[in-house]
């Protein structure tokens, strides 16, 4: 079997990875972008929603638009090969990555890469209650895949499980589409997302319904009616206040896991943070891992969102050029400071706050392993 | 469950019409959907059943994380139904529990 050699493996081609590329191409390092998917995009590919915030170049595009773009970009730069229906499925001795490639021929590639950057994601997290393993209970983001990518309206009658801005946005898109989006049951006691998200639904008419959780999802083959419950101040049910409401589908927006099955077994110390999804990747500032030419971005480095996600992917870029010593000290320096500033600038509001504890959390952690 | 016609900001390129088929039964899809799409717009949503207690199963995530969708395309077991591409003529079946693939060391 020949082994393939490249400057940079980066796998994932979500919007860390994809950002990676263009940074790293710009720096001159040849690299190769490793998806599973058909095409590159990552999650962007089913945001149809407008991004807001400061980041100047992509405030009011939507996440759809921006994938289209970036790939855009990609498959024009030479410098980057793209792997597409590709699944990275294994790191193994003196790092080598095993790449299973469906298409255009079943093969599996020996990847031999200098650097490594990996953008590999998050999986979305389930929740604990009778029937949840039956069909109709999906994740938010399954939810989007399906209405947003392929077009199928995913049910009639839906129950919303979690008001972050997952859950409001997908219920939102939900109604766009055309189902009735039954209740938000939010077990916190106030709404987690953005305002201006929440409003959106509400004018639908959707209830929201704070301290509230469900309870159990009962069907035969399929979710037919759902169990919904009041919670007191310690989340747990408060008898006689459950309800059965019927629906067809239950959407869970209840959160984000780190993918870090690569990552770690690439040597990378793992460190649970619950503020940035769990068990993460242990990371600096520049998103250099304990193994020196292991580099991480995006949700898997702590889920956060798109843009930072792509600033991640710059920062992952710009220690790759340094490893591989392919830019000067000087630029090195003054690209990290342009990216920091940008970091900075799109974590200044409140929802920020949790992600800033965790990564403050993190770095004591290091501290602690070090002494 | 039914195909999106008219969406406010998407519009869909489903690729080309053509039939495949499930436990038996033509199925009417398009060469851009992943098997799980087609089967959910044709009201199918059971695609698999666990491997200890027999519990009807379907997608959870629609991108490959969480196998519980497997199906046995022509044959070949342990394919993710959320992944997987409508193709004209496939034979889908319904995944009870783990299977070995062949070739596999028992």
């Amino acid at each position: 079997m020949k082994v393939m050699e490249t400057e940079l493996a980066i796998v994932g081609g979500g919007p860390a990875g994809m950002s990676a590329a263009i940074t790293a191409s710009k720096l001159g390092i040849k690299s190769v972008i490793i998806d599973e998917n058909p095409s590159l995009g990552g999650q962007l590919v089913k945001q149809t929603h407008k991004f807001f915030g400061s980041y100047r170049h992509l405030a009011g595009v939507r996440g759809v638009e921006i994938a289209e773009r970036l790939a855009a970009q990609i498959h024009e730069d030479p410098n980057v090969d793209v792997m597409t229906h590709s699944t990275v499925i294994g790191f193994y001795d003196e790092g080598i990555l095993a790449v299973y490639r469906k298409f255009p021929k079943e093969e599996i590639i020996p990847l031999s890469p200098k650097t490594v950057i990996f953008a590999t994601g998050a999986r979305e997290n389930m929740l604990a209650f009778p029937g949840n393993d039956l069909p109709g209970v999906y994740g938010a983001g399954a939810v989007q895949t399906l209405m947003n990518v392929y077009g199928v309206l995913p049910g009639e009658r839906i129950l919303m499980v979690g008001s972050g801005n997952i859950g409001l946005i997908v219920a939102y898109q939900l109604l766009q589409a055309g189902s009735k989006v039954v209740a938000i049951v939010e077990i916190l006691d106030k709404i987690g997302g953005y305002i201006v998200h929440a409003s959106k639904v509400r004018r639908y008419g959707v209830p929201i319904l704070t301290r509230h959780t469900v309870l159990e999802v009962k069907g035969d083959e399929k979710v037919e009616s759902a169990v919904i419950v009041k919670v007191d101040e310690r989340f747990r049910p408060i008898k006689g206040t459950e309800k059965e409401i019927k629906v067809d589908t239950v959407c869970l927006a209840v959160g984000l896991s780190p993918i870090i099955n690569l990552v770690w077994q690439a040597g990378v110390e793992i460190a649970y943070i619950p503020e940035l999804g769990g068990h993460v990747p242990w990371h600096d500032e520049e998103m250099r891992t304990n193994v020196p030419n292991v580099f991480v971005a995006g949700d898997l480095a702590g889920i956060e969102e798109a843009t930072t996600a792509m600033i991640e992917g710059d920062l992952a870029a710009i220690s790759a050029a340094e490893f591989l010593g392919k830019a000067s000290p000087e630029l090195i320096e003054s690209l990290r400071k342009e990216s920091h500033r940008k970091l900075e600038e799109l974590r200044m509001t409140q929802f920020s706050e949790k992600v800033k504890i965790g990564i403050k959390k993190l770095k004591n952690w290091r501290r602690e392993l070090t002494k | 469950m039914r195909r999106l016609k008219d969406h406010p900001i998407l519009d869909f390129d489903r690729g080309e019409k053509v039939t495949f088929y499930f436990e038996g039964q033509p199925i009417e899809g398009y060469t851009n959907e992943t098997i799980a799409a087609a089967l959910h717009a044709a009201g199918i949503k059971v695609l698999s059943y666990s491997p200890k207690k027999r519990r009807p199963r379907g997608f959870f995530c629609a991108v490959g994380k969480c196998s519980s969708c497997l199906v046995i395309v022509d044959g070949r077991p342990n394919v993710r139904a959320c992944m997987e591409f409508v193709r004209p003529g496939i034979h889908v079946k319904r995944q009870h529990g783990w299977v070995k693939p062949k070739g596999a060391e028992k």
